[in-house]
């Protein structure tokens, strides 16, 4: 089962945090400093996988974005390369070409998109179709429901 | 799909992630958080009724401020109450908020616990996919306990929609784990493990997920799964890569399903029923031969996808470690990818090997590859290639290639990592250690260990490496003439000294007939190195010393002028200033013979499990050290007898445990309490050897130093008000000590405290021992010394605690041990009190003993003869210094067990002194540390009458009286 998925940028600015196992805000932070620091210190050629603690960590860089998950002994390191690709191709579907101010801006989204993907630290659904299906559906409700509003209100000065 | 606008369901959102990020520094940007945070605080206390639009605005504000690392404590009931709209927008953020911000304890659980319940029961598949993830992402107890007893109806009803199945599925799993108990078996198992014959595969996939986790819980329950599996894997196995439409990833089907699939399987052993079980062998044929055909893409993605069923598949021969045929067809497989142009692959492949190393089908098999392996090591550029490659070189090892692996990782270790070096040294000195045919070739790669990375060796080698050598006594010679080689070197690591010095000091005799390494040679050659050590090693190194005055006394002088000179007896460091101090003390006044025993040889260490391996395991994590005693063992069988069988490991193996450890440093506690007894004779050379011992190894041996944590009790550390009052049976024990040394003190349903002592002139040294009798842990237990006021000035006490289990907790079962160390200041009367402390099942027990520490324990025997007796009988003529005694015989009057009393008081009894030969006479000297008193005695027996008279006369009225007291109690 995967632990946590950890989306950072080059900098070291974390993104996005997924947690499937609770822990408290403290031990989460320090994690994430910790493997940030591991991850962009290797060099670009290395493999993507690396044991830290008792977990095994999986990581791929997409443009400036690193996405890292943490995944326990026996499970498979190349399907959970295969997990972070299929998240991309789902955010990239989703935003057309899916860029990180993407995901700064609609973090929201990112998570209702892991959500459909991810559930509990396993895959809920893999087919990428039935995925966007949803996270559609939701969206069709959203403009069902949103009413107009003013400008003025929308920049927060009412 | 249509591009979705971004933030357009917030644009006051985006204004905020704006300024945020066109913040120039830290702390403007935290300037503008605390603007917002209270901006939002403002809006959601103020008077005005915030509509939904906004509260979920700042809600997502707020979630926002937390991702970026800052500290949320309020907007929570405002979550709380969008979840609970009927907007769909507004019920997801106020659900998110939830899941991200929310720990498992808050105290809104219950009425989050209500939103969810509606969204639940609204037969709305959106909103209640919107529960269910929530209920996955937060996972908390409270949540369990509400809902573990609908999730598994919403899962199994017919009319459920495939994604709130989905949903179910795997909400119920992440409850199983955190909560295991509140999930509940019953007859929605089965009808789950049926899911995995469902139509839709992404139910499937959540199912399997699922089931798996519940399998290895309960495997009987779901025993079924194998055949259902066995049957759906092999439908994806053989698909066309079109068959299963958009489960089809790049080329290949369904991969995450196959592999969830092949994880189940993994619960259990292979299937038992032929077909199941020959569907099941052709499935993974399928999958090894697929890994043969030519890519039907380029892409990345299709060959990890394909390979991750691939290594999923092998995962599962391995697991099953019965055909032979599929586990070679595997080892194969890997060889191909250990050269792989992908690192990620070299890197699983070396990893998916190291297992196949232990199975005895394909050890062999694994074995052919071992020139790759190495290159590996040599060649790869990533750290944690070469980490999997001294995995494997370790798991592959065995005694036919044990010579080359150990010389490749100590080849590799000269320019490894320094992450990994530890690693890689513990592992070189088992594999040595467990394979060694020849000593010589383990005390060779030892110490080149030692050479190459000495700063890694860790404490567990070097003491290895010793008690292996003291232990063989074929090596010994070969050892000590290799170190003294060794130490050569004009730089030599500190490690290398530690086990030089402690060898030569062992062994050194077996080399000095060699001009070249005469006892002299080798003693400038070790003390060359003194100054550059740290005090441990040098404190190790005057134990040498004084072992060479025992093993070589053409060179006492020599080294008594060293240990005399003021560098070591000014010492600025206690430890070395004492050690110089006694050891030339020792050297001074001891006969040969003494000498001789106290520093005879160390005896051989008892066997047990290398304590390197055990320290390789605790760094690895249990079951990532392949245990190598059992599969060894399988594969011995397999090797056509012409290894030697298991014997061998036992004979190569093992003696030290953590605790032992101590012994091995210096001439510390073991060898010299061993010779304690027998070198009764030495005048003062007991106070050297007691007061030697304890601190010795205290500061040699970090792992001791916290045993003597426990107090000195001097005179003045311990205050009681009135010990006496909760004295056990006070004088009676104590009586029963006046004649004997050893043991038992006292004992009650709980403990047992035994006792051994001993007592030279005025100083004595007693060992107490605590039995725990119970099989539950004492806690908290403490142990004082008590001297009444009276007392403090004529005798002193130090209390201290020696090596093994002093922690305050006591196991079941288990044995404390204490040292006492006692000076006899000047004569006294009470006895010292030990007071003992500990918690029992809750209750704190206190107990109090007397210490049968008495005047009489300081007597040196004298003998004299019956001219000398009444010559000084007739000094004694005093009425003070004499007492006399007429009482009745409380035992049989036995002549020999009065004379061994007599003699166990601690006078020496005078035969023929006193015209009645049925009287008894005896003599001897109380010492203490201020006066000694001259002692007298004569006891007349009356067998008629039952009765004795003892009469005693000494210089001392007090001394007289006391020890007349005494022994009068024992006839």
């Amino acid at each position: 089962m995967m632990q946590f998925m950890l989306l950072f940028s080059r900098q070291g600015k974390l993104r996005l945090q997924k947690w499937y196992v609770p822990l408290s805000d403290k031990e989460k932070k320090k994690i994430t400093r910790e493997l940030v620091q591991t991850v962009l210190a290797r060099k670009p050629k290395m493999c993507s996988f690396l044991e830290w603690r008792d977990l095994k960590i999986v990581y791929k860089r997409y443009a400036s974005l690193y996405f890292c998950c943490a995944i326990e002994d026996q499970d498979n390191e190349l399907i959970t390369l295969e997990i972070i690709h299929r998240y991309v191709e789902l955010l990239d579907k989703y935003f057309g070409s899916v860029c990180e101010l993407d995901i700064i801006f609609n973090f929201e989204k990112a998570y209702f998109i892991l959500d459909e993907f991810l559930l509990g630290g396993e895959a809920q659904e893999t087919s990428k179709k039935n995925v966007l299906k949803a996270i559609e559906q939701a969206d069709l409700l959203q403009e069902e429901m949103e009413t107009p509003r003013s400008v003025l209100e929308e920049i927060g000065l009412t | 799909m249509p591009a979705v606008s971004k933030g357009d369901g917030m644009r006051g959102l985006a204004v905020f992630i704006s300024d945020i990020r066109n913040c120039k520094s830290k702390e403007a940007e935290i300037k503008r958080i605390n603007k917002e945070l209270a901006n939002i605080r403002s809006k959601f206390k103020g008077d005005k009724a915030l509509d939904g639009y906004s509260k979920k605005k700042y809600v997502c504000k707020l979630l926002f401020i937390f991702l970026l690392g800052h500290d949320i404590d309020f907007g929570h009931m405002e979550a709380v109450n969008l979840l609970s709209s009927n907007r769909y927008t507004e019920k997801q953020i106020g659900y998110l908020f939830i899941s991200v911000l929310v720990n498992s304890n808050s105290e809104l659980i219950r009425l989050i616990n209500n939103g969810i319940k509606n969204d639940l029961a609204s037969r709305n598949p959106t909103f209640m996919n919107l529960a269910l993830h929530c209920i996955a992402n937060v996972g908390s107890r409270e949540m369990a306990e509400a809902f573990t007893a609908d999730i598994p109806k919403i899962l199994v009803a017919g009319d459920t929609m495939d994604s709130v199945k989905q949903s179910a599925a795997l909400c119920l799993l992440r409850l199983n784990r955190t909560s295991p108990d509140l999930v509940p078996m019953g007859e929605w198992t089965s009808r789950v493990v049926h899911l995995l014959n469902d139509q839709h595969l992404g139910v499937v996939t959540a199912a399997t997920s699922l089931i798996t986790t519940l399998a290895q819980k309960n495997p009987e329950e779901f025993k079924m799964s194998v055949s259902l599996a066995v049957s759906r894997l092999s439908r994806i196995v053989t698909s066309a890569s079109t068959d299963l439409q958009d489960y089809t990833y790049y080329f290949v089907p369904a991969p995450w399903l196959s592999v969830k699939l092949l994880r189940l399987l993994q619960c259990y052993p292979p299937p038992e029923e032929g077909a199941v079980r020959g569907r099941l062998t052709e499935c993974l044929e399928t999958i090894l031969n697929k890994a043969q055909e030519p890519p039907k893409s380029k892409k990345v993605q299709h060959s990890n996808a394909k390979n991750a069923v691939l290594f999923e598949a092998i995962s599962l021969i391995i697991h099953h470690d019965s055909e032979p045929n599929l586990l070679v067809r595997a080892c194969n497989q890997l060889g191909q990818f250990l050269q792989h142009r992908e690192t990620n692959l070299r890197y699983l492949a070396l990893e998916s090997m190291c297992t196949l190393a232990s199975s005895e089908f394909s050890h062999e098999a694994v074995k052919t590859h071992i020139e790759t392996v190495i290159n590996a090591l040599k060649t790869e550029r990533d750290v944690s290639v070469r980490q999997r490659a001294v995995d494997l070189l370790y798991a592959m090892c065995d005694r036919s290639n044990a010579q080359q692996i150990v010389a490749e990782m100590l080849n590799y270790l000269e320019t490894a990592d320094y992450s990994i070096r530890e690693e890689i040294v513990l592992k070189v000195a088992i594999l040595a250690e467990k394979y060694a045919v020849d000593y010589t070739w383990y005390v060779d790669t030892i110490l080149n260990l030692i050479r190459i990375a000495g700063d890694y060796v860790s404490e567990e080698v070097w003491y290895r490496v010793i008690q292996i050598v003291i232990n063989r006594d074929d090596v010994q010679g070969y050892s000590a003439k290799t170190v003294f080689e060794a130490l050569q070197a004009p730089a030599c690591h500190e490690n290398l000294v530690k086990v030089g010095g402690y060898i030569l000091g062992e062994f050194g005799n077996l080399i000095a007939g060699d001009p070249r390494s005469s006892p002299l040679i080798q003693f400038n050659l070790l003390h060359s190195k003194f100054h550059l050590c740290s005090v441990p090693t040098r404190a190790l190194l005057l134990s040498t010393y004084i072992k060479f005055v025992n093993l070589f006394p053409e060179i006492k002088a020599t080294i008594q002028d060293v240990l005399r000179s003021d560098s070591q007896l000014r010492n600025a460091d206690v430890e070395l200033q004492q050690r110089a101090v006694e050891y030339l003390r020792l050297s001074c006044i001891a006969s040969t013979d003494i000498l001789a025993t106290v520093l005879e040889e160390m005896p051989p260490f008892p066997e047990r499990e290398s304590s390197i391996l055990t320290k390789l395991k605790k760094k690895k994590g249990p079951g990532k050290v392949p245990d190598m005693e059992e599969t060894k063992k399988e594969r011995n069988s397999d090797m056509n007898g012409s290894t030697e069988p298991v014997s061998v490991n036992s004979s190569a193996v093992t003696m030290s445990t953590p605790s032992t450890s101590t012994d091995l440093l210096g001439l510390g506690l073991a060898p010299v309490l061993n010779s304690v007894a027998p070198a009764s004779a030495g005048g003062s050379l007991l106070v050297d050897v007691f007061s030697d011992n304890s601190p010795a190894v205290a500061s040699l041996a970090p792992t001791a130093e916290e045993n003597f944590s426990s107090p000195r009790i001097g005179s003045a550390d311990v205050v009681s008000d009135d010990p006496a009052a909760a004295v056990h049976d006070a004088d009676e024990l104590v009586n029963k000590f006046v004649c004997k040394n050893n043991g038992v003190l006292f004992e009650n349903q709980l403990m047992q405290i035994g006792l051994k002592s001993e007592f030279r002139q005025n100083l004595g040294r007693m060992y107490i021992f605590y039995g725990n009798k119970t099989s539950t842990q004492f806690l908290s237990f403490s142990t004082a010394v008590i001297c009444q006021d009276a007392l403090k000035t004529h005798i002193l006490l130090h209390l201290f605690c020696i090596t093994k289990q002093v922690d305050p907790a006591v196991d079941g079962g288990a044995q404390v041990q204490q040292i006492l160390n006692i000076e006899c200041v000047s004569d006294f009367m009470e006895a010292p009190i030990l007071n003992i402390q500990f918690r029992y099942g809750g209750a704190l027990q206190n107990m109090s003993v007397k210490l049968p520490v008495t005047l009489n324990k300081f007597f040196q025997p004298t003998e004299m003869t019956s001219q000398d007796f009444f010559q000084r009988w007739k000094q004694l003529s005093i009425p003070q210094q004499e007492v006399q005694k007429i009482f009745k015989a409380k035992h049989p009057m036995d002549t020999e067990v009065t004379k061994a009393k007599i003699i166990g008081f601690g006078v020496a009894l005078l035969d023929m002194v006193d015209p009645n030969p049925s009287n008894f006479t005896g003599a001897g000297v109380i010492h203490t540390k201020n006066i000694q008193v001259g002692c007298l005695l004569r006891l007349e027996p009356n067998t008629q009458a039952q009765m004795y008279r003892l009469t005693l006369r000494t210089s001392r009225e007090t001394v007289s009286q006391r020890l007349c007291e005494l022994l009068s109690e024992q006839f």
